[in-house]
């Protein structure tokens, strides 16, 4: 069984981004990184880049294959997690927590509520 | 046309294993983790169900003569117990497989057992068959793949493990690529020294109906084919159908840096280009590299010039556990194939900054 907090909102592309009303948080679901297996690279937008909703911003790569990340609403970038470059590995180990990968500015709030709840994003891994 | 599953499919699947398709077999291709598989080998032991691989036993009067002209290696040269690495080639002297040939205890006469790769098998019976028939040789061709199951453990504790399991065998005794039948889990087994992964280990083929019971008296962690990748990679080994493919990668024994396996005083299909090509010398090689920037390489991804120019394309990569560095394998024009020579490989569409390395990229 995956875990799927509560607390978050959900891609059909299993990210998953939680907001504190200023800003958005985006990593990726724990049934995404078990499907990956070990994660070895990460690669992710700059601080300032703008990115839309649906988009590609970056991808994730585990030994076995290649996965594109897609933002979940529209903003800036204003963080991104460096820590992933050396250990790409916390996106398994610890995925809705320090395996975050990016912290945008929405640019429309409204896109946030649109994404799946946890209840719909479980009935899609199921 | 469904999948062909090993023998041990369930044991598998119980154990927690995902799947992949593989020379249209279903084969583990994870356990628990690639990364952790990958250690179990280098560091202690490990043990991948690779009964997908193919099995042809050649016997009879002309088994030799019948071996000596389909593969470029000297079948001569081995003792009943010996191995050797060799290659099947066309005409053009191109790689159609690779394989490892045995030399069993004879019966009435010399008799043979070669390895395929996964989903070989038919096309290989298929050419030593109509070759035979061809050169009226009288040897007898059989398709013994789903005969045989196959295992291997590998890892510098594998002659530990494997002793356990067949306790009456002198397996320490055997030099690497020797073999001998012995009972494991007391199930008689033809038991080789020989592997995949650059460490010590065995390949052991037991009958198809007894693999669950001697896979579960092998006490080693179970590897997929995810980890045996990875681990071959680090090697440098090739992969059969990625690295060379008669199709889609055609190249020659001397291109893709076997050429110790082609006897030129022998006679084989393919051996007078062969020759033509050692006099004139390659005009590309396979070489390894490492990438300097981040990034991972994998199959299909170009190699290029420092200036950008296009010479070459990857057929392997991975981001290699060992040393945590992503390398790779592929083929360059001669003068790009020194050690330490700069190269690039576009990581969808980005120049990555690289340097050839000649494999093994590990020390063993």
């Amino acid at each position: 069984m995956f875990e799927i907090p509560d607390d978050r909102k959900y891609l059909e592309s299993h990210e998953w981004t939680t907001t504190d009303g200023d800003t958005v948080r985006v990593g990726i679901s724990d049934f995404a990184q078990d499907e990956l297996g070990d994660v070895v690279f990460v690669e992710l937008p700059a601080e300032g880049d703008e990115v839309a909703a649906g988009d590609e911003f970056g991808v994730v790569e585990s030994i076995k294959a290649v996965s594109d990340l897609y933002a979940p609403v529209s903003g800036t970038v204003v963080a991104v997690n460096e820590e992933l470059f050396d250990a790409p590995e916390l996106v398994n180990d610890d995925p809705y927590g320090d395996g975050w990968m990016l912290e945008l500015e929405p640019s429309d709030t409204d896109e946030f509520e649109a994404l799946l709840s946890p209840e719909e994003y479980r009935e899609q891994t199921e | 046309m469904g999948l062909r599953k090993p023998p041990c499919y369930d044991a598998h699947a119980d154990a927690g294993a995902r799947f992949t398709e593989f020379g249209g077999w279903d084969m583990p291709v994870e356990y628990d983790s690639i990364k952790a598989e990958h250690a179990a080998v280098r560091e202690s032991v490990g043990i991948f169900d690779v009964s997908h691989m193919s099995e042809i036993e050649v016997s009879g009067p002309d088994a030799t003569a019948l071996m000596q002209r389909l593969t470029t290696n000297d079948v001569t040269a081995l003792d009943p117990g010996d191995s050797q690495y060799s290659a099947i080639v066309n005409d053009e002297g191109v790689i159609i497989d690779d394989t490892v040939v045995y030399r069993l205890p004879d019966r009435d006469d010399r008799v043979y057992l070669f390895i395929p790769n996964a989903g070989h098998d038919e096309e290989m019976y298929d050419r030593w068959t109509s070759f035979r028939d061809e050169w009226d040789l009288d040897a007898t061709v059989e398709d013994v793949t789903e005969e045989w199951a196959m295992f291997a453990v590998q890892g510098p504790d594998a002659l530990e493990t494997v002793s356990a399991a067949a306790p009456d065998a002198s397996l320490g005794d055997l030099s690497k690529f020797q073999a001998t039948f012995a009972d494991v889990a007391g199930v008689e087994c033809w038991v080789a020294r020989t592997g995949y992964t650059g460490e010590d280990g065995f390949e052991v083929l037991c009958p198809w109906d007894d693999a669950t019971s001697v896979w579960s008296s092998l006490d080693a962690t179970p590897c997929g084919l995810g980890s045996r990748d990875t681990l071959r990679m680090e090697m440098g080994y090739l992969l059969s159908g990625q690295d060379f493919d008669p199709e889609d990668e055609p190249r020659t024994p001397y291109e893709a840096g076997i050429g110790f396996v082609v006897k030129l005083d022998t006679e084989f299909v393919g051996r007078d280009a062969l020759e033509h090509q050692k006099e004139e010398g390659v005009d590309e090689k396979f070489v390894g590299f490492k990438l300097l920037d981040r990034g991972v390489p994998r199959h299909g991804y170009d190699i290029a010039t420092q200036d950008g120019e296009t010479i070459g394309v990857v057929t392997s990569g991975t981001m290699s556990p060992t040393l945590s560095e992503p390398i790779g394998l592929g083929y360059v024009p001669v003068e790009y194939a020194d050690s330490g020579t700069a190269i690039r490989i576009l990581v969808r569409g980005r120049q990555k900054r690289a340097k050839i390395v000649t494999p093994p990229f590990i020390d063993r």
